[in-house]
């Protein structure tokens, strides 16, 4: 039998009947990445249009991103609230993560559902709600407000990861260390955080990028010299497209494709343990 | 003496678990205690800025209770377009994505793991790029000269350029392309849990594949798709990003008149009263979900 005529599912269905089926993921998969990657040439372009392809190449979009002061300013700005974030919203994560998962208290599922608002809430409210707030205590456009309010962003996604490292995790483990003498929170670095490792380093990399990625917060509540890579993007496609915006996206896929490529292979090596 | 014995035994038991049950408690209020710092973090941005907004939008012209900030909605047509346009955006772009997103999802659920999840790259990759990106990146294939218009005249599907940005079209286009992983991956998750054997015992009992799909597998998958496209829907109906860019100020969501009502008049009490509603909007669309469907582990990824 050729791998025509084999059967693909338990109804005995073969390949060549579902051929439709192939052609039709392959050009939803390919309709998924090609925008993502468009950009990357397009970022190598010499015109000042928005042509794709490019007639010629040259390296000058990049040149004016790197040559220039506001987005420089902008991207250090973004790394570092995306990195404070992370410092803020892993601990937090991981600590709620394993309380609501070890305790056996009534209140474990309001506070998850607390917790996790954030996800439900849409963010234009979020945006507009701590820029009111912040109006009144003087935190718009500082490093700390949007700090704050990205890591609340980042919180459930931290949550849910870590709480999903830590049911593939044998509770009982830790009980042994605890029952052989050893204090709650020397079992849990000891013995427990070892072994949920790689969903505590996917959830530190998710609120990184939930930080880094994030536009409508970073619109209302930062500005002038905190303001973030995305506000100025999102100011410049909005009003006028400079084809610096291309350079700066092939960087940000590169960003986000090394992360998500350094989750998978985490996540294979996790469950491998 | 066995009787007493027993009944010391007891008693004692009695004294250690009044003392057990005492330790237990503070040990569950300190392992519970640890969720606290999380927890301020959410009230501090969640739930006070929240209220506050709430309490803004009743709030009159005059400083006193009122509630002409949300009789506005129903007396200007502006408003009632605006919900529209909302309601007709989120919902035409959750049908595309169960379009697009469950033959994706079905085909990656058949494959061996292991291919899987290679294949579903292609799904995360997206996933994990900036939407940013994403809606520049529509607005360049989309324009006037574009890599779409032109290959529709080449193969001659249409005759001059036509207008698929700065629009409906475009705005459809985009948010079904940044909405299509948040369906296809619960979907998907669903899809690997159905049991194979159901599929082998409706081929066994003379089932053909059409009929076993449409009776066995498509009713099983169906939780999944639910919880899939009401992610869609409920993000949908605050998305703001790629309406005000691939829209080009002619599809107004709620979201962009939020933000145009700050901008322009800088209306705290309408556009607080107009956040009210998108909220409650989305909360009732979540719990009547959560009542007729028990979709909870699909949504949350936790049972």
């Amino acid at each position: 039998m050729n791998w025509w005529s084999r059967p693909a599912a338990d109804t005995q269905i073969t390949h060549g009947n579902r051929l439709w089926l192939y052609v039709l993921s392959a050009i939803i998969m390919l309709l998924l990445v090609a925008p993502t990657l468009i950009v990357v040439p397009m970022s190598f372009s010499d015109s000042q249009y928005l042509e794709f392809p490019p007639s010629t190449w040259s390296l000058r979009w990049y040149e004016e991103y790197l040559g220039s002061a506001k987005w420089m300013r902008a991207t250090a700005t973004s790394f570092q609230v995306g990195f404070l974030t992370m410092l803020v919203a892993t601990p937090l994560g991981v600590m709620a993560a394993y309380a609501l998962f070890v305790s056996r208290h009534r209140a474990t599922r309001a506070i998850f559902l607390l917790l996790i608002t954030p996800m439900i809430v849409p963010v234009i409210l979020i945006a507009i709600g701590t820029f009111y707030a912040y109006g009144r205590v003087g935190m718009n456009n500082t490093i700390a407000g949007l700090v704050l309010a990205h890591s609340a962003l980042a919180l459930p996604i931290a949550i849910i990861v870590v709480t999903a490292g830590l049911s593939s995790y044998d509770l009982s483990q830790e009980q042994v260390a605890r029952s052989l003498g050893a204090t709650r929170t020397k079992a849990f670095f000891l013995i427990t955080l070892p072994q949920i490792r790689f969903s505590v380093i996917t959830a530190a990399l998710l609120s990184f990028l939930t930080s880094f990625d994030e536009v409508i917060i970073a619109i209302f509540v930062s500005g002038g010299a905190n303001a973030t890579l995305t506000k100025h993007m999102f100011a410049a496609l909005r009003d006028y497209i400079d084809p610096t915006i291309a350079a700066i996206s092939t960087i940000m896929v590169i960003l986000s494709s090394a992360l998500l490529l350094l989750t998978q292979f985490l996540g294979s090596k996790g469950k491998r343990n | 003496m066995a009787r007493a014995d027993a009944g010391g035994s007891r008693s004692g038991k009695h004294l250690h678990e009044a003392a057990l049950k005492r330790q237990h408690a503070r040990e569950q209020w300190s392992v519970l205690s640890l969720v606290v710092p999380a927890m301020i973090v959410i009230v501090l941005i969640i739930l006070i800025p929240l209220s506050w907004l709430f309490y803004l939008s009743f709030l009159g012209d005059d400083g006193g209770f009122s509630l002409e900030n949300y009789h506005k909605m129903t007396q200007y047509k502006s408003y009632y377009r605006i919900f529209v346009t909302t309601f007709q955006v989120s919902i035409l772009t959750t049908l595309a994505c169960i379009a697009l997103g469950y033959p994706l999802a079905f085909f990656l659920a058949q494959l061996p793991p292991r291919w899987a999840g290679v294949f579903m790259l292609a799904v995360l990759l997206p996933f994990w790029t900036s939407l940013l990106v994403r809606t520049y990146a529509w607005l360049v294939l989309l324009q006037k000269r574009g890599i779409l218009n032109e290959f529709a005249m080449q193969v001659g599907l249409w005759e001059t350029p036509i207008k698929l940005v700065h629009n409906l079209t475009g705005t459809l286009i985009g948010m079904a392309h940044i909405m299509l992983p948040f369906l296809i991956l619960p979907l998907y998750n669903a899809m690997r849990k159905i049991d194979k054997d159901m599929m082998h015992a409706a081929a066994n009992l003379g089932a053909n594949p059409i009929n076993a799909f449409w009776r066995v597998y498509f009713p099983l998958s169906l939780p999944g798709m639910v919880a899939g496209s009401l992610i869609v829907f409920v993000l949908c109906l605050g998305f703001y990003v790629t309406p005000a860019v691939l829209g080009g100020g002619r599809v107004i969501m709620v979201s962009n008149h939020i933000t145009a009502i700050l901008e322009n008049q800088f209306d705290w009490g309408a556009a607080s009263a107009l956040g009210v509603v998108l909220l409650v909007a989305t909360t009732f669309t979540l719990y009547v979900a959560a009542r007729l469907f028990k979709f909870d582990a699909a949504l949350f990824g936790r049972d």
